[in-house]
């Protein structure tokens, strides 16, 4: 279980997280929605210690690790954690069996000999196959999405965060992603944090959704409960719309 | 004004310090991973490639020709001086050995392999390849940075020594064919003069360029921020300062060899 509470970031001035709190219980898939640039990603950095958060606490499975300066102690805390960047982050001057077991060699004890064997059940895992030996710059956006998610679910971690995981894709190729977030757990038991603004997957996958606006969390809950909510932050930002209370600032040109 | 003056010569000062901070951090960081983490042995492998065996055809040309052209500025020289082309081998081997060839081979280095370290470093970064690295139970030091430190300290001396002895044969080239210095002359003029010191003065000096690089395309890669605009920064960055700082070094370290008698 994640228990964050107060979390608190800015960069210079500005104060992106103004004190967050939030419970995640293990094998839940909860989804963080927000507008671009409302701290979705500033929050799921700070979660895993990528970034180090100005203030709060951040408890993984009972340990405080909010103020952990031990490198050594950090990655083992790291290692309950798989993470689907963005834009995947594949290494390209690797081949797509070395990205996927890249974390292998230095989250685990398995032998180099198995790392082939693993790669390609991942990558199956994944719905890829016979892409061991491309490299990610021969691949489509949404393979690279999910080989990004090979390589994060290789060594088995507990919990992944899935940071954007439908964007850039085409419709199907976002239900293809969105059915991968639900494999991995019923598959694996995995427990997922999803940062997106896409508000079909978030309806489809999440068991809760929170909604993150100007640095604090609005509203937590159900798809339904997100569905039938009155809040009017909240309703403008699921029915898409340009008109309500949340004003986007938007560049003069 | 002056107070405008004095507030942005501090906000300069303080960047500069906390750069500098920086720095010593990354190479306290390196120290550190060096000998707490297994070597990257086959990263250091493919950057002893790119840094050393690929640099090898432009070394090969730059000590050369400087060498040739050495020989044939000294040869007139010493010929509309004294008639005779007096001391071309010593002032060839002399300039390459202890100034020309370290600086030159660093300045190839700098420019080619330092300036794609911090595009390669730089572009991992604002593709978040270098959290993916902490996500995945390493860190961008032990991975990227030391891997390339090893290899700089082993290749960049190694095509110090490798581009004096081009450099020597380029001059003697011109020496012998051109200006019709006899080869025993040429061979003498060389060893007669020159000790091991001589030869580790240049030799020393290649080590310090190689950290220097090593240091400076490893640190403005992993602070580039804003995507290929900042990438391309970084890297002109990168070659500017290595190249100014070669020069500084240069002095500093000649100056230091040479009160200690090297």
């Amino acid at each position: 279980m994640i228990q964050i509470s107060n979390l608190t970031k800015g960069f210079g001035d500005r104060q992106i997280l103004k004190g967050v709190s939030l419970n995640i219980e293990e094998g839940s898939v909860v989804s963080i929605i927000g507008g671009s640039g409302s701290g979705k990603s500033t929050f799921s950095k700070c979660l895993i210690r990528l970034w180090e958060p100005d203030g709060g606490k951040i408890v993984v499975d009972e340990l405080d690790i909010t103020h952990i300066a031990d490198e050594f102690k950090l990655a083992a805390v790291r290692r309950n954690f798989g993470y689907l960047f963005q834009e995947g982050a594949l290494f390209d001057s690797s081949s797509v069996a070395e990205n996927v077991t890249f974390g292998l060699k230095y989250l685990t004890d398995i032998p180099a000999s198995e790392y082939r064997r693993i790669a390609t059940e991942k990558l199956a895992l994944v719905g890829l196959q016979n892409v061991e030996d491309m490299r990610p710059s021969e691949l489509s956006g949404g393979m690279r999405k999910r080989v990004a998610l090979a390589r994060a679910i290789a060594a088995e971690p507990k919990y992944i965060i899935y940071d954007e995981p439908t964007s850039g894709l085409d419709p199907i190729m976002s239900d293809i992603i969105n059915d991968l977030v639900l494999d991995m757990k019923s598959k694996i038991g995995v427990t997922s944090i999803v940062i997106t603004h896409d508000m079909k997957s978030a309806y489809k996958i999440s068991d809760t959704i929170v909604m993150l606006y100007e640095g604090q969390f609005i509203m937590a809950g159900s798809p339904d409960e997100f569905r039938k909510t009155a809040n009017p932050y909240v309703r403008q930002f699921v029915d898409g719309s340009s008109r309500g209370p949340i004003k986007m600032k938007l560049r003069d040109f | 004004m002056t107070g405008k003056l004095v507030n942005l010569l501090g906000k300069k000062v303080i960047t500069a310090s906390a750069g500098l901070g920086s720095v010593v951090q990354m190479v306290m960081s390196s120290v550190f991973w060096l000998f707490h983490a297994k070597i990257e042995w086959r990263q250091t492998f493919i950057q002893c490639m790119r840094i050393g065996v690929n640099s090898l055809p432009v070394t090969i040309l730059t000590s050369c020709f400087t060498g040739m052209v050495l020989a044939l500025q000294t040869g007139s020289t010493m010929k509309s001086i004294f008639n005779e082309p007096l001391f071309v081998g010593s002032i060839v081997s002399f300039a390459l050995v202890k100034e020309l060839s370290p600086v030159l081979t660093a300045y190839v280095i700098a420019g080619r392999a330092g300036a794609a370290i911090t595009a390669e470093i730089g572009t991992m970064e604002v593709t978040d390849q270098i959290d993916a690295l902490y996500t995945l139970g390493t860190n961008p030091i032990r991975f990227l940075v030391i891997p390339r430190y090893i290899a700089s300290i082993i290749m960049i001396p190694l095509l110090t020594v490798f581009a004096s002895f081009c450099g020597v044969l380029g001059g003697f080239l011109v020496a012998v064919l051109k200006l019709d210095v006899a080869n025993e002359t040429f061979y003498s003029d060389i060893f007669t003069y020159m000790r091991v010191t001589d030869f580790m003065h240049g030799f020393i000096k290649s080590f310090l360029f190689a950290f220097m690089i090593a240091t400076v395309s490893c640190y403005m890669g992993l602070t580039t921020r804003g995507g290929a605009e900042g990438v391309g920064k970084s890297t002109t960055r990168a070659v500017v300062v290595s190249m100014v700082m070669i020069l500084v070094i240069d002095y500093f370290a000649s100056a230091a060899l040479i009160a200690i008698g090297i």
